[in-house]
């Protein structure tokens, strides 16, 4: 606990106790002026490890080819471990955080292993496992702090704001990926090629990004008693409650057939023939119309019902999917319809299911529901890899088009979010 | 209030830090070369040379040397070019050259005649990974690393191209070759071509194709534009100089490769007597010979030669990318 701190985050921390009642925001900008100032703190140490975090990814390759004289393909192997890891950490860190009542505390710890990974390259030299396990601490460190870091989010907002303060919270993010690869192109000129000093800087942004954590995001003032102490049972008892089950058992239904990006390029430039140049550049177009899209798509969510945006969300990735066949539409139309999926789904869900979990289960709810997401698209992944291979990319694409536009009517039908409200 | 000033001051310690360590960075380059090198040398393509990328630490390094193939232990002479990926053949070569501080990063390719003079160019997205000249000298090929962007999964994909000097043809991937495995038409979404060695006559090339797990050996008719795979686990293959076998990194398990070398006409595999770590496409130097570049455990990186029986012996320190003046 601490004792001064910032009037935004004291305001926020005093909306997240339940015998608070609202009180009016201290004035900011007008865009931001309802959104909590710990979301606004959490949004903030989001870019500066999304600048840290994508400035090594951008440069991975090089380094291991170039400043090591690797062979990356030594690597590949281990990327689907690493998905499955991150995806059980999720779990664990949602879980650890409720039960201690530590959300800021665990992913604190999780920022912390991200930080402390990138002087760990310095470290490993060229050692291939010593490498791998720097890589293994960096995505465990992914895994454990996104639960705990959602449920401060949506515990600091009002229910009827969650919708804007996940827009918020995931603009910032994408922005700082966004900047990631321009910074590190920016230090390896002036420093002349030299990899190391894209690592230190990368970890100095990140150890700041932990700084900013720990000096003004409040703790969660929350009623320390044995029964708010979720057991393993209770957790698993979350399942139960009709309400959240469906909310997770649609999204990770929708997850199944949604198709991972890097399939959605490949059909994208082969449609238009795009020239090889051109194909690192598509994800900024997704990322761009993120960056516009999330805040508008999150306030429209608390405003129309978020289940609504997700579900149009899912249908704009199916209108893209159908531009990529069909005889109209122009690549950049589908890559603003990717963005405005991504814009309509990302934020929204928690946002969404966050209400409806007991304030000492937040983090493992959303954990539950995000791990359930994520597994359900890494099987997109695997099944549309095989589909492509026994069909080739026409007929494999359509078919999975086809199925997400089923079963996103038949979510919207059965709504499920609505059965609370 | 104290808090709020504890973390300025964290800040401000970790960006100075920072800045320190890049502006620092900036100086750490040996003044003088760790190696007797002749600089300023007039390099040009001649047959009794070896040339390869200098790694020796001082202000040559990175730049192409060349020494007599005879006499591979004298000073190495270096020019201004700096490759990568260095090979010719016959009056031709080709330099792959990473651009400086491009992300996603950037490979110039470029084609050079006799005197090392750059008669055409390309730039391609990619990190420089195998480059060869087909014996004619008339076809230039090489291999990218493409890394995974970054908002999508980190994956690595290989693009191999070639650009034809006689009808300036240029092909970026060789990716939408027909491939056909035990006689049938194969598909997949994941498939990955490098190292491409071209026959005498550049009628015929071998390349290594991945997908699903798998390595093979594909045999292309280059005229017909299409491939059959006729071996498995046969990777950055190399034909020698009279076509009759492919010397190639064997794969003996995940992220491990040795030299090995493969009878076309049996397909009965030998192994010159070195076992260690191979990543590169060997060189022949002649029917018998060949010429590879060995990173020890120690991390320096040499280029060393092995005779179909006997030893392997070092014959240059701090090298890599070698060929051969032209004599493949």
């Amino acid at each position: 606990m601490y004792l001064a701190g910032t009037r935004a985050a004291d305001q926020a921390a005093a909306r997240a106790t339940p015998e608070s009642p609202d009180q009016p925001p201290v004035r900011r900008s007008k865009v931001l002026s309802r959104v909590p100032g710990t979301v606004l703190v959490l949004g903030i140490v989001s870019l500066v490890t999304d600048i840290s975090a994508e400035m090594v990814t951008a440069i991975l390759p090089l380094y291991l080819v170039f400043g090591l004289g690797l062979n990356p393909l030594q690597f590949g192997l281990l990327d689907g471990l690493y998905a499955g890891a991150t995806a059980v950490l999720r779990l664990v860190g949602g879980h650890l955080a409720d039960r201690w009542q530590r959300l800021k505390a665990i992913a604190g710890i999780g920022y912390g292993l991200s930080a402390v990974a990138k002087l760990g390259f310095l470290a490993a030299g060229s050692s291939v496992p010593a490498i791998g396990a720097v890589l293994a601490v960096d995505r465990a460190g992914k895994g454990i702090r996104t639960a705990p870091r959602d449920a401060i989010i949506s515990l600091s907002t009002p229910p009827e704001d969650q919708g804007r303060a996940f827009g918020v919270h995931r603009t910032l993010d994408t922005i700082g990926a966004f900047l990631g690869p321009l910074v590190a192109a920016a230090i390896l000129f002036l420093a002349l090629n030299n990899y190391d000093a894209v690592f230190v800087t990368s970890f100095a942004l990140a150890t700041c990004a932990v700084l900013i954590l720990l000096a003004l995001a409040p703790n969660q003032h929350r009623r320390k008693t044995e029964s708010n102490r979720p057991s393993i049972r209770e957790s698993l008892n979350l399942l139960r409650e009709a309400s959240f089950r469906r909310c997770c058992v649609w999204a990770a239904a929708l997850g199944l057939f949604t198709i991972t990006d890097s399939f959605v390029y490949l059909a994208l430039q082969r449609r238009w023939d795009l020239d090889t140049h051109f194909f690192p550049l598509l994800p900024i177009g997704t990322a761009g119309t993120f960056i516009l899209l999330a805040i508008p798509l999150g306030r429209l969510g608390d405003r129309i019902g978020r289940w609504k945006v997700f579900i149009g969300g899912h249908l704009a990735l199916v209108a893209a999917l159908v531009l990529i066949f069909g005889p109209v539409g122009t690549w950049w139309l589908v890559l603003a319809l990717h963005g405005a999926f991504y814009a309509a789904t990302d934020g929204v869900l928690p946002a969404a299911a966050g209400p409806m979990l007991p304030e000492h289960l937040r983090a493992t709810g959303l954990a539950v529901l995000q791990t359930g997401q994520a597994l359900a698209r890494m099987a997109s992944a695997v099944t549309v890899g095989l589909l492509w291979t026994v069909w080739d990319v026409k007929p494999a694409l359509l078919a999975i088009t086809a199925a997400l536009l089923v079963v996103t009517l038949a979510a919207a039908i059965r709504r499920p979010l609505e059965a609370i409200r | 209030m104290r808090r709020l000033i504890s973390l300025a001051v964290g800040i401000a310690v970790l960006l100075g830090g920072a800045v320190a360590y890049v502006v620092s960075a900036r100086n750490t380059g040996a003044a003088t070369n760790a190696v007797p090198v002749v600089e300023d040398a007039a390099l040009h393509l001649d047959r009794t040379d070896l040339f390869f990328r200098n790694l020796a630490d001082g202000p040559d390094q990175g730049k192409l040397a060349a020494v007599p193939a005879a006499d591979p232990g004298a000073a190495r002479r270096v020019g201004e070019l700096s490759c990568d990926r260095f090979a010719a053949a016959r009056g031709t070569a080709i330099c792959l050259r990473l651009q400086p501080a491009a992300l996603p990063p950037l490979t110039d390719i470029l084609v050079l005649d006799r005197n090392l003079s750059v008669i055409h160019e390309e730039t391609l997205p990619g990190t420089p990974s195998r480059a060869r000249v087909a014996p004619n000298g008339r076809i230039v090929n090489w291999t990218l690393f493409v890394s995974g962007d970054s908002y999508a999964a980190s994956g690595f994909s290989t693009r191999t191209g070639m650009y034809n000097l006689d009808t300036d043809e240029l092909t970026k991937t060789v990716e939408q070759l027909p491939i056909f495995i035990d006689g049938k038409r194969y598909f997949a979404s994941d498939v990955n071509f490098w190292g491409i060695t071209f026959d005498a006559a550049a009628e015929r090339f071998y390349v290594t194709m991945a997908s699903k797990g798998k390595t093979y050996l594909i045999d292309v008719d280059f005229a017909a534009y299409q491939g059959k795979a006729i071996a498995q686990n046969v990777e950055c293959p190399s034909l020698s100089p009279d076509g009759r076998r492919i010397a190639y990194k064997q794969k003996i398990a995940d992220g491990k490769w040795r030299l090995a070398v493969m009878e076309l006409a049996t397909g009965k595999i030998s192994h010159p007597a070195d076992d260690r770590l191979l990543d590169d496409q060997p060189v022949w130097k002649d029917d018998k010979t060949l010429i590879y570049p060995i990173r020890t455990p120690d991390g320096k990186t040499g280029i060393w030669s092995v005779g179909l029986t006997g030893p392997p012996k070092l014959l240059v320190d701090n090298a890599t990318s070698p060929s051969l003046g032209g004599l493949q």
